[in-house]
Order: C-alpha cells, then sequence, then structure tokens
C-alpha cells in the first residue's frame, strides 16, 4: 500500500513535469505556426530561444538586475521580436533563401548567447525563477489538481494560447490575411491585402514567442542559463508545425508527446525501469526525442497536403 | 545557354558579394565587442597574430582547413544537387567513430600501407551512410532534410558519447578508475604523417585538395555531376529529361555525407590520434558558412577553407590572451551565411536587369529546360 501510495505520487510530479516541459515547444511552435501560415519558414527559432533564454534569466539574475521575472519576459520578447524582424527582412524584403538564412540566425543566436553568457556573466547564472500558481479550487482536486493546476503562469498562458491561436488564425481579419498570404499572395495582394505587412507580423510575432519559449526553459523549467541549453528543441518545434498539419491542436498533441520523450529520461531513472536487468544507458534516453521527429516527419508525409501553398516562397508584386 | 545564369556565374559583383558579407559580419562584430566593453582592434589583432603569427601558426591554421575544407566540398554536392545538408557535424562524428573502432581492433594488424587507405574507406563510407538516411527519407519520404540532418546531429551527438563511454573507451580509463569518455590511441599504422612538427600539419591536407579537384571534375566534368546539377537547378526539368530526380537527392546528400565523413577520418588519424569527447564540436556548421563563402565552388571552397581556419585558430588565440570568447566566431559566421544568401538576390536581380538590358528577356525556367532536355539525350 505504501510503495503503490509513492509511485502515485511520481506518476503525479511527472505528469505535471511533462506539462511545464511543453511550455516552451508549445510557445515556440505556435509561433512558427503563424510564420509559416504566412509563408515564411522561419529555421532561426532555436538561435531566437537560445537569445530569449539567456537575456531574460540574466536580468532577473543577481549578474544581471535582479529584476522582476515579468521583466525578464519582456526582454526576452523585445530580443525575439528584434530576431523576428531581423528573420522578416532577410526573407520578405531581401527574399534570401529561407532555409539557409533561418540556419544562419540559429548560428547567431548559439554564438551571442554563449558570447554574452561568458562574458557578462562568467559562465554562471542561477535566479529564482518563476513560482508556481495554484488556480483557486481547482488546485484541490486530487490527482488532477496536482498535475494540471499547480503550473506556473508560462504552462498556463501557453496552453491558453491553443485556443486563442485557433481564434486569432479563424475568427479575426489578420488570422485571415495571414493564411491567404500564406495560400496565394497574389490573390491576397489583389485583394488589397499588403503581403509584405502580413509577414512581416507573423514572422515577428514567431520571434516573441520563440522568444518567450526561451524564457520559459530558462527562467521557469530551470531557473539557469547553460550554453546551447535548448539542444535542437527549436528544430523540433518546427517538425512539431509540420506534424501538427498547421493545426494548433494537434501542435499541442505533439508538443506533449515530445515533451513526455524529453522527460523519459527521468522517467525512467524515477521508476529505475530496468531492460533485463541493467539500467538503459541515458544518451539512448536523449537520443529518443530526435529519432522520434524524425519519425514523425515520415508519418507526417500525408499532412503535408495541408502546407501552406507559398511556404518558403518569396513574393514580388507583378510576379505571376 | 542560360543567358540569365551565366550572367550572374560571370558577374564581379557576384565574386565580391561574399568578401563584402565578412567584411560587414567583422564590422558588426567589432560594434558588438565594442559593446561588451572589449577592445575590437585588440581581439582581431590577436586574431590575426594567432593565425599567422609565425610559422607554425601558419601551419596550425591550414590543419585547422582541411577538415573544413572536406566538409564544404560535401556541401557544394548537396547544396548544388537542392539538397540542404545541415548534418555535416554528425556524418562528420559518425566517420571518426567509425574509423576509430576499426583502428583500435584490426587497424593496428595491418601494415600502413593497406591500413591508411581502408581506414579512409570506412570513414567515408560511414559518413555517407550517415547521410544516405536524411537523404532517402527526403527523396522517397518527403521529409524535411534541414530537420532530418539537424535531428540526425543530435543522434549522432548521443551515439558518439554511448560509444566513447562503452564499447570503444580506452581500457586504461577504466582501469585508472577515471573513466574520462575517449577512445584509445590509434594504432601507429593509421596515423597521418606530420608535415612540420611541432605544428600538427599532416599529410591529409593532400587528400583534402585532391577531393577538392575530383569534385570539381566530378560536378562539371561528369554526366553523373550535371545531372547531380540538373536535379538542383530544375526537378521538374530534370524529370522532364528522364533523370531519376529521387535517386540522384539521395546520391547527393550520400557523397556529401561520406566527404564529411571523411573530414573528421582525417582529422582523427591526423590530429588528435584519439577520440575524444568534444571532437570537432561546430566543424560540420563551420564547413557549411566555408562552401557558401566559397560560392557553393569546390575549388572556392579552398581559399575559403584556408580563411575560415584562420579565423578560427585566431579566435582561439583571442579567446587564450585577451579572453574574447571564440563563441564570436560562431555568431559572426552566422552573420556572414544571412549576409551571403541575402546578397543572392540582389546579384538575381543585377543579372535580370543585365539581360533585360541586352535586349533578351528570356524566362530562365524554360530556357533551362530546353538545355536540359537537350543535353541530356
Amino acid at each position: 500500500m505504501e510503495s503503490s501510495r509513492t509511485l502515485l505520487d511520481i506518476l503525479i510530479a511527472a505528469s505535471g513535469l511533462t506539462l511545464a516541459a511543453a511550455t516552451p515547444f508549445l510557445f515556440a511552435a505556435l509561433g512558427e505556426l503563424f510564420a509559416q501560415r504566412s509563408g515564411v519558414l522561419n529555421l532561426g527559432v532555436e538561435g531566437i530561444m537560445l537569445m530569449g533564454a539567456f537575456t531574460s534569466v540574466f536580468v532577473i539574475s543577481d549578474k544581471g538586475f535582479n529584476a522582476h521575472p515579468a521583466v525578464g519576459l519582456l526582454v526576452a520578447m523585445l530580443v525575439g521580436a528584434l530576431m523576428g524582424l531581423m528573420m522578416a527582412f532577410v526573407s520578405v524584403t531581401l527574399q534570401a533563401e529561407q532555409g539557409i538564412s533561418g540556419i544562419g540566425l540559429t548560428l547567431f543566436g548559439q554564438g551571442m548567447s554563449t558570447l554574452l553568457f561568458r562574458v557578462l556573466a562568467a559562465g554562471v547564472i542561477v535566479a529564482g525563477g518563476v513560482e508556481k500558481i495554484d488556480l483557486p479550487v481547482l488546485s484541490n482536486l486530487p490527482v488532477l489538481g496536482s498535475i494540471f493546476f499547480h503550473q506556473d503562469i508560462l504552462t498556463y498562458a501557453a496552453f491558453a494560447l491553443v485556443p486563442i491561436s485557433v481564434w486569432v488564425l479563424n475568427r479575426t481579419t489578420w488570422g485571415l490575411q495571414v493564411r491567404a498570404v500564406g495560400q496565394n499572395p497574389q490573390a491576397a495582394d489583389s485583394m488589397g491585402v499588403n503581403v509584405a505587412r502580413v509577414r512581416y507580423s507573423a514572422v515577428i510575432l514567431g520571434g516573441v514567442l520563440a522568444g518567450v519559449a526561451g524564457a520559459s526553459l530558462s527562467m521557469a523549467l530551470t531557473g539557469v542559463f547553460q550554453e546551447n541549453m535548448t539542444a535542437g528543441r527549436g528544430f523540433i518545434a518546427v517538425a512539431l508545425v509540420y506534424f501538427g498539419g498547421w493545426s494548433p491542436w494537434k501542435v499541442m498533441a505533439g508538443a506533449l508527446l515530445f515533451s513526455a520523450a524529453n522527460n523519459l529520461q527521468i522517467w525512467v531513472q524515477v521508476l529505475d525501469v530496468r531492460v533485463a536487468g541493467a539500467a538503459i544507458p541515458p544518451n539512448l534516453l536523449i537520443m529518443l526525442p530526435y529519432v522520434l521527429t524524425i519519425v514523425v516527419l515520415i508519418f507526417a508525409r500525408e499532412r503535408q497536403r495541408r502546407e501552406p501553398a507559398a511556404l518558403t516562397k518569396p513574393f514580388e508584386r507583378g510576379e505571376n | 545557354m542560360n543567358l540569365r545564369k551565366s550572367l550572374i556565374e560571370r558577374d564581379p559583383v557576384a565574386i565580391l558579394a561574399p568578401v563584402v558579407a565578412v567584411a560587414l559580419a567583422l564590422v558588426v562584430g567589432a560594434g558588438i565587442l565594442l559593446a561588451l566593453g572589449k577592445d575590437p582592434m585588440e581581439a582581431y589583432g590577436s586574431m590575426l597574430k594567432g593565425a599567422f603569427g609565425d610559422a607554425n601558426r601558419l601551419n596550425n591554421t591550414i590543419t585547422r582547413a582541411i577538415p573544413l575544407l572536406l566538409v564544404a566540398i560535401g556541401i557544394c554536392i548537396s547544396f548544388r544537387g537542392g539538397v540542404i545538408n545541415i548534418g555535416a557535424e554528425g556524418q562528420l562524428f559518425i566517420g571518426a567513430v567509425a574509423v576509430t573502432a576499426f583502428s583500435v581492433t584490426v587497424g593496428g594488424s595491418l601494415p600502413a600501407i593497406l591500413a591508411v587507405p581502408l581506414a579512409l574507406l570506412v570513414g567515408f563510407s560511414a559518413g555517407a551512410a550517415w547521410g544516405a538516411i536524411p537523404g532517402y527519407l527526403k527523396a522517397y519520404f518527403d521529409v524535411n532534410e534541414i530537420l532530418s540532418t539537424v535531428m540526425m546531429n543530435q543522434i549522432a551527438t548521443q551515439m558518439l558519447l554511448l560509444l566513447l563511454s562503452g564499447p570503444l573507451i580506452d581500457p586504461r580509463e577504466i582501469q585508472l578508475g577515471t573513466r574520462i569518455p575517449q577512445s584509445a590511441q590509434l594504432p601507429e599504422s593509421v596515423w597521418l604523417g606530420r608535415l612540420a612538427p611541432p605544428s600538427r600539419l599532416h599529410t591529409g591536407v593532400f587528400i583534402a585538395l585532391l577531393a577538392a579537384v575530383v569534385v570539381y571534375l566530378l560536378l562539371w566534368r561528369t554526366p553523373l555531376g550535371y545531372r547531380v546539377r540538373a536535379v538542383g537547378q530544375n526537378k521538374d526539368a530534370a524529370r522532364y529529361a528522364g533523370i531519376s530526380v529521387p535517386l540522384y537527392m539521395v546520391l547527393s546528400l550520400t557523397l556529401s555525407g561520406g566527404l564529411a565523413g571523411l573530414a573528421g577520418t582525417v582529422e582523427v588519424m591526423g590530429v588528435t590520434r584519439r577520440m575524444v569527447e568534444g571532437f570537432a564540436v561546430g566543424y560540420g556548421f563551420s564547413g557549411i558558412v566555408v562552401a557558401l563563402f566559397g560560392r557553393l565552388h569546390p575549388l572556392g571552397a579552398i581559399p575559403s577553407a584556408f580563411f575560415f581556419g584562420a579565423l578560427l585558430t585566431g579566435a582561439e588565440q583571442m579567446q587564450r590572451t585577451i579572453q574574447v570568447p571564440s563563441a564570436t566566431m560562431i555568431a559572426l559566421q552566422g552573420l556572414v551565411v544571412i549576409f551571403v544568401v541575402s546578397s543572392d538576390v540582389w546579384v538575381r536581380r543585377r543579372a535580370v536587369r543585365r539581360a533585360a538590358r541586352l535586349g533578351s528577356e528570356s524566362p530562365a525556367v524554360e530556357l533551362s529546360m530546353e538545355t536540359v532536355a537537350a543535353e541530356a539525350k
């Protein structure tokens, strides 16, 4: 009786952690979803996340300004917006090849965040982080309460963003314009939609959300910054958009799946899972989400028919 | 003849653009260093000294250029073939791991004359196999190769750690109980000879230069290379001309992976002579920058690799002497990539304007379709 009680506790803690760890995936993937629906593939998400992760935790730490976490979040959003602007300028105005320029942006973010981390913070940052909030009444529910309603504000926000994104895409003028310029920019242009402006706004929004994704990873999930701490999560977020067939709800399902896969290492250690009496090497478990991404991309093939028709294609007025 | 294309190739601005991109990146970098309270002149000065200060440093710069060149010419093949291989990092690791496994098991019992070529073949094949996977997935399952190669990098990194802390670990690390994840030293029969001690310059430099010439000939002087480029320029036209597009996509990623694998192989046989954690980290990405800077031309990659070898060697010196992190170079490389791909549009627009001035606004797509069809027959 006693041991089943602890097992339940572990499962509750692990499930709660899976929700929390889905937060960066969700923010980054929903942001990327807006960019892609407008026709821009932003592969700079990884770099933007790293910069968001560093700047936010830096300003709230004693190495920086001991600022309130809300300030850290705002800084991450601002940095994300600037890097999104960079991507928009390169891909929309200069019409550069989006895949390669996104990789350039990622390299820039990786290098810059490491440079700033070493120079400004001497390679160590620990910050208080973001407090968990118990939602009134709901958090008292048995089991479910501690899984779903004992999270930090960023996690609540990330999940709230899913229906909001659906609503924005389907029920607002801007959302309609985003879908139009991603599907048929010529038609949108002839209807008087400013294609460049809509794409700029979608890519910048994507940048802001990628910045928040980074901040949630550093400030909320871990309370530290480490070099390259995103470890490919930005690229996984891009893959989630394909996996989710450009639909926010399915992207959320994907984010949860990947978060669970990412946390598998912890689950296996806590529950002491063994195969034929031997412990599973942690490197194998760390590999899992990446293998899963590739597998998922193979099976997302059917969904790719829903790919925005103008994805990665620059638009020039008067060109048909 | 595709007029617009040939105008791009011959435009002096097109050749100058990468140089301007690097100059711009260095200026931005200077601004960043200044903002961080570091003297950019001092930083770049120590980079210059670190890369070219004396014969020894110059040799180390060339040593650093060897894997960059090998990765870059592989990238030339894949990008020319219309496949964006971001996976050189992982392909390089896998090549190096395979050659380590080969060397510590059978390599030591063979004479050098046999062991070295076999080792090179093993490394190339392993990298090629690692590259073939995303190539196959792209060609037959429509899996975005940028994403899959990035994932393959992460998988390769973990695989490397797994092997180095398990089957490939130096037996002495277990005896001593230190368990540092590194392999035993490779047997002398697979070492690539050092050319100018005390620098680490090794005979791999000839392998890399030879490979660049071979890849140039392959891409521009053989039907196979012609088809690879045709697929890269226009898939529909290539298909129309009877070229098996999926096959050539797999092929270009496979060759690209093989060359990255060879880069890791040469590095482990010539420089480190054992696999260690953190081996050649970042070379795969720098190789992409080298290829873009060399305008995706295998021979252009030679001076480009030397230049980036100098930047990276210099950056390490800068980190040691004036404590400016070498990560600065990663950030600047990112900017170089962005600037180079951005300048392409400008060059293309110039070509369109010049074509118009020459009185033949030729629809490039249709033209190239005809050319491909005609030449493929």
